[in-house]
């Protein structure tokens, strides 16, 4: 593929690049930065845009195999190049999870037939996501996973979780944990506090991440393994990730949009679109998540992407599954939501998402894979759902007005999405 | 009655409660005479659409819809038919399509009649949804109090037993407190639900909690005992129906640090030796028959108010 992406300000700050200049893409990789002029490649103009290293989503539910009617990896590829990801990871939760090198092969396979966005999928941690043993973890990163995790089915088990976390070493893979202390939270679907109390739901306490974030950084620094938290959603979580970064442990956390933008307020009408896990929680929560993303703690946004079929949403509040769609939101709310400087934002969609995972970087130089993501920083715009390229439509960001959108997703040096 | 539907307490003014309570106070007579019917809802169609299990709120509001010569069809609506294929949302449409009036509904889940509300026509009251609000249950305690005691205002009313699965708890608080009586929510700390202090959003100053029944009870004005579930046992809630008993049952001794002319309620059905002894409920203090016929004063009252007065 070729192309040259005209007059953007091209940003990357692994690269202390930050100019107004071209990218000639050549065969899907960058050929040259630098002022071209060649009337042999289709051209991108990005006149008034910000060119940025292609942003990276590390935690995505595709629901294929197992759940196509709620999304496919077709479906939520074009989500996510809409939202200026051109890479997404995918949780092993679909059906059957992804424990074993066929299902890897299956998801590579099938996002290299249909999707527009890079595909990394994730594998389970133990077989089935049953907690009890050790996946073929080596067998599936031959495979092409970029990390392993049970998300949404934390590993209990502190022994096996332990193993988990020596054995991944040998892969250099990050162990990624869904932080929740099951019998704390059994029965809960909301966070516990005044709202829970006032709405007569059952509440999930911020307890059950704290301790098991408390209990996974004893493992992961006894093991000294590449350990993530996915989704913080607590204050206390978010001081302990602090703490145990200043005591130098490598490890990293994420945060979602919907955490640090909206709190339990937002399930008062009994909206089956504010339910989630780690559910919203309280003001106080949000302004700790705020926190760490500003003094570096946090790492990474990422969506926590989980589509649901309208038919289960529409359900009764206790009985809809947890989670929303976040694809095409996720980098509108970042921009809008947490006023970060240029630099930071690009690190945390798509820089330190590449340090993570277990992939071959990208970013703004000669030789990398052309994998851009184009932004309009002033481009007002507000978010329809009846739009989205996922499947599913289950969101609490429908009808809000945003500032900043990815206006053009190149993927590989084609064109995947544009936004003109 | 101005608003749609009937969905909590929380929501409502102390003139929208006043209201209610007046109006089932002038309907009470209507019971008591030989033909106990009046033609005021001829012609309206109200469903009782239960999907939990309930004898005494199915029947109060049939009997309250009939002497107001509603037609009242009862529909026990099996939780387990979303596994049909038909959801809440495709039941309540299907009940609109049929045009009915007004739909009673009792739901296992928080928040079940909510949802039905903003997609139906009809008119919804909430007869108990999972542990959020039993309205028309507050509304018609509240009837009983000021029957017995003149007011309901500057009264100590203890609320004692599960609390944080209790939607006549939380009902309760928010009608009482609106009223300015003191609250005394009074269980195990198991039982109590996180945030209870900001469960009222206005006057919380009139909400108290307690996890001893004595300080509860000391001169009450009300006492109130909730309905203990068995199935809390096995979730450790409390170690065994004896040492319940022991700390949150009512016997005679402890209604002693109520003041004289306490009033003892209890919403039913009544686990007798679990939560309340049995000489207690049958006790001159006990107003437990009070409230039932209360129960069918206040739903005629919200029946009349809903569907009345807009027709011919």
């Amino acid at each position: 593929m070729n192309l040259l992406v005209k007059n953007g300000r091209v940003v990357d700050p692994a690269r202390n690049i930050d100019t107004v200049t071209d990218i000639l893409i050549r065969d899907g990789k960058i050929r040259s930065i630098g002022k071209a002029d060649r009337a042999d490649a289709p051209q991108f103009d990005a006149t008034g845009l910000i060119v940025a290293p292609g942003f990276f989503d590390i935690h995505v539910h595709l629901r294929e195999p197992g759940t196509e009617e709620a999304e496919t990896i077709a479906t939520g590829g074009a989500a996510a190049v809409a939202g200026g990801f051109v890479a997404v990871a995918a949780m092993p939760n679909t059906k059957p999870p992804n424990d074993n090198p066929s299902i890897t092969s299956y998801i590579v396979s099938e996002a290299r037939r249909s999707s527009p966005a890079l595909v990394f999928p994730i594998g389970a941690i133990t077989k089935e996501q049953k907690g009890e043993t050790l996946a073929e973890i080596g067998e599936m990163v031959e495979a092409g996973i970029a990390g392993i995790s049970d998300d949404g089915k934390p590993v209990m088990d502190g022994r096996l979780f332990r193993r988990a976390l020596e054995y991944a070493q040998l892969f250099d893979l990050p162990v990624i944990q869904h932080c929740e202390d099951l019998h704390l939270s059994k029965g809960g679907v909301m966070h516990e506090g005044a709202m829970s109390a006032r709405l007569g739901l059952k509440g999930i306490p911020s307890a059950a991440e704290d301790t098991m974030v408390s209990r996974d950084l004893i493992l992961a620094e006894v093991t000294g393994g590449k350990y993530h938290v996915a989704h913080l959603s607590t204050r206390r979580a978010v001081e302990m990730v602090r703490a145990a970064k200043a005591q130098g442990m490598k490890i990293t956390a994420e945060v979602t949009p919907h955490h640090f933008t909206l709190t339990d307020a937002a399930v008062a009408e009994y909206d089956t679109n504010a339910k989630m896990n780690p559910p919203l929680r309280s003001q106080d929560d949000v302004d700790a998540l705020r926190a760490g993303v500003a003094d570096g703690t946090i790492d990474v946004i990422a969506s926590d992407h989980a589509p649901h079929h309208i038919n289960l949403k529409m359900l009764e509040f206790d009985r809809a599954p947890f989670g929303i769609t976040g694809l095409e939101t996720t980098v509108g709310l970042a921009l809008t939501q947490l006023k970060l400087p240029l630099p930071r934002a690009i690190e945390m969609l798509s820089l330190n998402a590449q340090k993570i995972m277990r992939v071959t970087p990208w970013g703004i130089f000669e030789g990398s894979e052309a994998h851009l993501t184009i932004l309009d920083l002033s481009r007002q715009w507000k978010f329809d759902v009846n739009q989205s390229r996922s499947k599913s439509r289950n969101s609490p960001f429908h009808g809000w007005e945003l500032k900043g959108k990815a206006v053009g997703t190149i993927v590989g040096g084609k064109v995947v999405y544009e936004d003109s | 009655m101005k608003r749609k539907d009937l969905l909590g307490i929380q929501e409502l003014t102390q003139e929208e409660i006043l209201e209610i309570l007046d109006t089932a106070e002038t309907l009470q007579e209507i019971s008591t005479r030989p033909i106990k019917k009046v033609p005021t809802l001829r012609g309206k169609t109200v469903i009782n659409l239960f999907f939990e299990a309930s004898t005494r709120t199915r029947t109060s509001f049939e009997i309250a819809g009939k002497r107001l010569s509603a037609d009242v069809v009862n529909v026990s609506a099996s939780t387990s038919s979303v596994s049909k294929g038909e959801t809440l949302i495709d039941t309540a449409k299907t009940l609109d399509a049929m045009a009915a009036d007004c739909v009673v509904i009792r739901h296992s889940s928080s928040g079940a009649p909510h949802t039905i509300a903003r997609l139906t026509k009809a008119r919804v009251i909430n007869a108990g949804d999972g542990a959020h609000e039993h309205p028309t249950q507050a509304l018609l305690d509240a009837l009983t109090i000021r029957q017995r005691k003149g007011r309901l205002n500057g009264l100590k009313v203890a609320i004692v037993g599960d609390i944080a699965h209790s939607r006549v708890a939380r009902s309760n608080a928010h009608l009482l407190t609106k009223c300015g009586s003191h609250v005394w929510l009074c269980s195990a700390p198991t039982l109590m639900p996180v945030g209870w202090h900001e469960l009222v959003k206005e006057n919380c100053e009139f909400l108290h909690r307690t996890h001893s029944m004595e300080e509860a009870l000391e001169g009450a004005d009300v006492v109130m005992m909730l309905r203990v579930q068995f199935e809390r046992m096995d979730e450790s809630f409390f170690p065994s129906v004896r040492e319940y008993f022991r700390y949150y049952g009512l016997t005679r001794a402890k209604v002693e640090r109520a003041k004289p002319e306490a009033i003892i309620m209890h919403p039913g059905p009544m686990n007798r030796g679990v939560e309340i002894a049995t000489d207690v409920a049958d006790g001159p203090f006990s107003v437990i028959l009070d409230q039932v016929s209360a129960g069918v004063a206040v739903r005629m009252a919200i029946l009349f108010l809903m569907l009345g007065g807009q027709s011919s």
